[in-house]
């Protein structure tokens, strides 16, 4: 898994409540046995029209907006587990969504493919959101060791929480697979000691 | 100290708690699939790891087959190919499949339970969120990421955080034309879609003790439609019952000791739980969608709510629909009788109760999809087939089809489509397709009538 510590990026407002996994990739998509080239189809259905052409008000279809952080409304991530929308939007370019609330599935599957959910409060989100639609331009600092998000050369900024092990994880770029194969004398002794299954 | 179900299985099952950190949970079954798998057999081939313990892991091949002809090969390449793939790894790794054809073959959440692998008390996990459905057993499931498949894969285990208690009270009786469907409709509704985010909720009261297994599944099967990774229901005589003389149920004195267990698991009188709700079975009626996520449902007599909000005018947009107007006597284009939530022997037997001696709408293209080989098996040894036929309904092959669309059962767009899945997203039955969930009984009313119906004026008494 990649590292991250700090990220200074203009972000893509997405002002939508409830974006489920469907809309990130739809189901048609998951035919695929590797975890290469989701980004082609992330959002496809609000990007694309019914014969493949761009949607011209979706906001990843304006020039205006560009970036590697997306902002989005409540609950983002809700519905299917479909790790292909972690993939989706890491693949597309994105490494931090920024959102009011997030589903679970969706969160852990964010941060095992070093992709960032930072929970913002509601105040904080409209704020950031009328910003960055009235000036574009505008960058956001990311900043994970320090636990913030602001907008670059201003005051307006906020904390974020995440889990301790999970940021030591995205800091160091290790991913749980690691930890747990240094568990394996652990697991089995637990197996032996007989659970009541 | 007093513990809630949900303690006593989550507790049972922690290897090691990591200071300030997540825990190590011990996974008892691990379910999968075609569609979220294949990525993490790759990631152990690429990391040179062997899979830890391929006995308590169970594959079927259901989300991306088709409905029809499963004994030709798959048409679409790719389908095709995900499908080997599951076969392959499954040979190299040593673990059972119950691939296309097999007689125990189905929808991962419906054959695994009627199989008896899924048992009160276990920790079980899927790359699918619908996983929720085992908890119905008085088992901590939940779906996970890929990721997490793979994790599970290399050691039996997850590092989770334990999630927050949640319980959920259904006090009284159903009224007539009321099914479980409608009950977890309700309750969504009510509370929305990221009300059990972090929770793991348990759904206690008379309406649940009195609800069969399928019915419990039902409802368990959609708690992650009001964000909760996993809803559970206390394991009781119901329970018992439905699990003893199951293919891979315990036996003999195996049997007596683990019954033993799961009856110290229903949760302490007076023990905490985080959060809690209440509701009265008296305020609950037959229930239909209207929008784009399963928290925007109305009772049959309530009309569409009023809001003045970007993202609730943009779902009743794509529904075209209008604020403030019933949804009865809508034009159905669509019917799906089926998905891990409603494609269970009851729920068609609840379909044919209303269909019997009727004919299906000619207008409407009706799918009846049974959760698997054996639901096929005993529908046609219930006569029902027969009856569905007579209609004109079409019953297919086992499979997930309509609800997520990955094969070719797909609603054209701008169609209505009622269907007894789970979800309404846009598009989710297919590019433009608008669907309306309901329960099998709904379904199968407006199948017949070709529109949207008041079931309570049409059914005799509370099924």
């Amino acid at each position: 898994m990649e590292k991250f510590e700090r990220l200074t990026s203009r972000a893509i407002p997405l002002p939508i409540e409830n974006i489920d996994t469907d809309q990130i990739i739809p189901a048609r998509f998951l035919k695929a046995t590797t975890r290469a080239g989701f980004g082609d189809n992330a959002f496809r259905d609000w990007r694309f029209d019914k014969e493949g052409k761009p949607v011209k008000d979706f906001v990843l279809n304006d020039p205006t907006y560009q970036g590697e952080i997306l902002v989005a409304g409540n609950n983002f991530g809700c519905g299917s587990s479909r790790e292909h929308a972690a993939w989706a939007l890491a693949d597309y370019g994105f490494k931090v969504i920024v959102s009011s609330f997030f589903a679970d599935i969706f969160k852990g599957n964010a941060l095992n493919n070093g992709l960032l959910p930072v929970q913002v409060t509601p105040d904080f989100l409209k704020v950031l959101m009328d910003t960055i639609q009235r000036q574009p331009d505008i960058r956001l600092v990311v900043d994970l060791e320090q636990q913030h998000i602001k907008v670059e050369g201003t005051s307006f900024k906020e904390d974020f929480d995440i889990d301790v092990y999970k940021k030591t994880c995205m800091l160091n770029g290790y991913d749980d697979i690691d930890y747990l194969l240094s568990k394996k004398e652990k697991i089995a002794a637990f197996e032996k000691a007989g659970s009541k299954l | 100290m007093k513990k809630t179900l949900f303690d006593k299985v989550w507790d049972a099952h922690v290897v090691e708690s990591i200071p300030d950190g997540p825990q190590v949970l011990y996974i008892d079954k691990h379910l999968i699939h075609e569609v979220t798998s294949p990525q993490a057999f790759q990631e152990l081939e690429n990391r040179g790891i062997p899979v830890f313990r391929p006995d308590q892991i169970v594959a079927t091949a259901d989300h991306n087959t088709p409905t029809q002809n499963q004994h030709l090969p798959v048409k679409d390449a790719l389908s095709r190919q995900q499908l080997q793939q599951l076969t392959e790894n499954c040979e190299k790794y040593g673990i059972t499949l119950y691939g296309l054809g097999h007689p125990y073959n189905g929808i991962v959440h419906v054959m695994a339970p009627e199989l008896g692998i899924t048992q009160p008390g276990m920790s079980i996990v899927c790359g699918d969120s619908h996983t929720s459905t085992h908890g119905a057993f008085g088992a901590i499931a939940f779906g996970i990421g890929t990721s997490q498949v793979a994790q599970v894969f290399a050691s039996q285990c997850l590092l989770l955080s334990k999630p927050k208690s949640l319980r959920i009270s259904v006090r009284g009786k159903l009224k007539k034309g009321v099914l479980p469907k409608d009950v977890i409709l309700y309750i969504i509704s009510q509370v929305g879609t990221n009300a059990g985010t972090g929770y793991f909720c348990e759904y206690a009261g008379e309406v649940f003790e009195n609800m069969s297994m399928e019915g419990r599944m039902t409802v368990c099967n959609m708690s992650i439609e009001m964000g909760a990774r996993g809803g559970m229901i206390a394991p009781d005589q119901t329970t018992y019952d439905y699990l003893e003389g199951k293919q891979f149920a315990p036996t003999g004195a195996d049997w007596d000791k683990k019954l033993e267990y799961w009856k110290s698991l229903p949760t302490d009188q007076g023990a905490k739980f985080d959060k809690e709700y209440e509701f009265d079975a008296q305020d609950i009626e037959p229930m239909l969608t209207y929008g784009t996520n399963p928290g925007m449902g109305i009772k049959i007599s309530e009309p569409i709510p009023v809001a003045s909000n970007t993202s609730f005018e943009k779902s009743l947009q794509y529904m075209n629909f209008k604020q403030g107007s019933s949804l009865l006597d809508q034009p159905i284009d669509y019917v799906f009788i089926g998905s891990c939530t409603n494609s269970r022997i009851e729920d068609f037997r609840a379909a044919a109760s209303y269909i019997k001696g009727k004919q299906k709408a000619p207008q409407v293209t009706a799918w009846l999809v049974p959760g698997s080989k054996q639901v096929e098996a005993q529908i046609e040894q219930e006569g029902l087939k027969q009856i569905f036929e007579e209609a004109g309904f079409e019953l297919r092959q086992p499979g997930c089809s309509a609800c997520l669309a990955m094969n070719e059962d797909k609603i054209p767009a701008g169609a209505y489509c009622v269907s007894t899945s789970n979800r309404n997203f846009e598009g989710r039955q297919g590019p433009g397709s608008r669907t309306i969930l309901a329960s099998p009984l709904m379904a199968a009313a407006v199948a017949v009538e070709g529109r949207i119906v008041d079931i309570t004026e049409r059914v005799p008494q509370a099924l």
